[in-house]
């Protein structure tokens, strides 16, 4: 059974347009689902609304959110939040401003085992110290006394993906974990969220607009435009042969380096044009009942 | 083909203030090691490396915004490492930069109009009103962009605001640093294609400094791989992806995901 599943989940903008239409998506215990499309297309909201983490300016309007069995929408917001801390965790997008500039690494990690899941602190100090070591970072003990600025982009990140991992939480969000990284500093990192992902068992939902990097991490992917999802597929499936044209287009903008001909071709006007009526066409059917 | 800029040992090097110690001076950081490399005119030269390898280092130092510590460069014949500003001003039209960002490197306030005019403007030169429109022209905006502001843009037509910025003043040489890595997939194919068509019509010579080697093979006819301040291999770009000879480029090529799930990603 699916762990998380949304169901025709419709967010706006207060007072304003759809952010999320009608989206629909399951992700079983151990499986990655990539959330992919261009900048706008909603997909960082689907994740934000599972945490209940969405901004000020955007309201769920219907929907359903199912975490284990349990609708979080229909929740008060205390136990929402209690029971999302619980058993969510996030792998934010940007290291550095994800950890807290003046404190030390250390009680960072261990701040939410304690607040949240009740341990008391040596016992959350000793759980950081063997993540720390289980997401390969020489010297744990010295990392944890340090700061963020004295530790390197792909360090930081590892210690992000430590703390997610932290209280073993049954749903990780990754936001575009590696955007702010090197090529080859993102393969590592892509190597060692998928590693643990695996040992943990945890399900999966990996932000990204790289196809790339989806078709490494990912066994699905569902691709999205302006908040709707146009195709839901395996990874296997899609990279093979993609259904919707709008998604066959992005797959052929995605550079290639083997093939200097292939990849790098803008998604035609007409495509768009095509996609875009489609979007308005389901708004029309959602209006009309 | 003569060449448009040759550099010689260039080095470049900063004072390291995390470890100057409380008297005296700050030991110095070697950012670039002795690099030579020219480039000729009318070519393409990709420029990679990883976050610190020094791309946009030498970039700087290519366009004087960074003074070099030792060695040479020449643009054009004309030796330019230690010039000072007054003497750079006039070379400054024909070496210009597109930047990264271009939400950061256009001023918020200003139409995109007065964004392109103002370097002509302060380079005194005539007939304004007609280059920028000519340059918005050659980016394939329409004329009716001068009135917007860029937040009323998208990240694609800001990087060509940016780009028409540059052209504008008809240099003889770009730099671009990291132009597409903000952009969607799509919206950077289409300035990269933009590029490519400039560079052919209005027969440019461009440094094209990326991360992304994906992208400088389609653009580029020579790339230099860049690491810790040293150039690891300086080659044909065709010859360079078919047969990589420094273990750092291998490491790079081999980093980069395809979109393929059968890659097999050692």
């Amino acid at each position: 059974m699916s762990y998380l599943v949304i169901d025709r989940l419709t967010v706006r903008l207060r007072g304003g347009g759809p952010l999320l239409r009608a989206v629909s998506l399951q992700v079983a215990p151990g499986e990655v689902r990539g959330l992919v499309g261009e900048s706008g297309a909603g997909k960082s909201m689907i994740g934000r609304a599972v945490l209940g983490i969405l901004p000020q300016a955007a309201e769920v309007v219907s929907g359903r959110i199912m975490l284990d069995g349990v609708d979080l929408l229909a929740l008060p917001p205390g136990e929402r939040r209690r029971r999302v801390g619980a058993t969510c965790a996030l792998i934010p997008q940007d290291p550095l401003t994800a950890l807290n500039p003046s404190r030390r690494i250390g009680p960072q990690i261990t701040d939410r085992l304690v607040d949240i899941m009740g341990w008391d602190r040596a016992r959350a100090e000793a759980r950081a110290r063997e993540l720390l070591a289980e997401v390969q970072i020489p010297d744990p003990d010295r990392v944890m006394r340090c700061y963020p600025h004295e530790l390197s982009g792909g360090m930081r990140q590892r210690i992000l993906i430590a703390s997610a991992f932290a209280a073993e939480p049954k749903l990780i969000v990754a936001d575009e974990p590696t955007t702010a990284l090197d090529v080859t500093v993102q393969k590592q990192i892509l190597k060692l969220i998928k590693e643990m992902q695996v040992r943990h068992g945890t399900a999966l939902l990996f932000v990204s607009h790289d196809l790339g990097v989806v078709s490494k991490v990912c066994q699905s992917l569902s691709v999205l435009y302006a908040g709707m999802v146009l195709e839901e597929a395996s990874v296997a499936d899609f990279f093979r042969a993609p259904k919707h044209p709008y998604a066959a287009a992005l797959l052929a903008a995605t550079p290639k380096y083997t093939d200097p001909t292939a990849g790098l071709i803008p998604v035609p006007e007409a495509v768009l044009v095509a996609t875009r009526a489609e979007v308005a066409e389901a708004d029309r059917r959602a209006e009309h009942g | 083909m003569a060449d448009l800029y040759e550099v010689a040992g260039l080095q470049l090097s900063l004072a390291d203030m995390t470890r100057k110690p409380l008297l005296g001076a700050a030991p110095r950081l070697e950012i670039l090691k002795g690099l030579n490399f020219t480039i000729p005119k009318g070519s393409v030269l990709g420029i990679v490396g990883g976050s610190g390898s020094g791309k946009s280092t030498v970039g700087r130092a290519l366009v004087r915004l960074l003074e070099p510590s030792a060695g040479s460069v020449r643009f054009d014949g004309v030796d330019i490492t230690h010039l000072d500003e007054a003497g750079l001003r006039p070379l400054r039209r024909r070496f210009q930069m597109i930047f990264q960002d271009p939400m950061s490197s256009l001023n918020p306030r200003h139409r995109v109009g007065t964004l392109i005019a103002e370097p002509l403007r302060l380079h005194g030169l005539d007939g304004i009103p007609t280059r920028v429109a000519r340059a918005l022209d050659h980016v394939g905006l329409p004329a009716g962009f001068t009135a917007r502001y860029p937040h009323e843009l998208s990240g694609g037509q800001r990087q060509r605001v940016g780009i028409a910025r540059a052209i504008a003043l008809e240099p003889d040489f770009i730099l671009a640093d990291e132009i597409v890595s903000g952009l969607d997939v799509s919206s950077q194919a289409q300035v990269l294609n933009l590029l490519e068509q400039l560079v052919r019509d209005l027969g440019l010579t461009l440094a094209f400094i990326s991360h992304d080697l994906s992208v400088i093979r389609r653009l580029c006819a020579r790339v230099m791989v860049l690491h810790q301040g040293v150039i690891v291999e300086d080659r044909v770009t065709a010859d360079l992806f078919a047969s990589p000879q420094a273990a750092y480029t291998r490491e790079l090529l081999d980093a980069i995901p395809l979109p393929d799930p059968d890659q097999v990603w050692a």
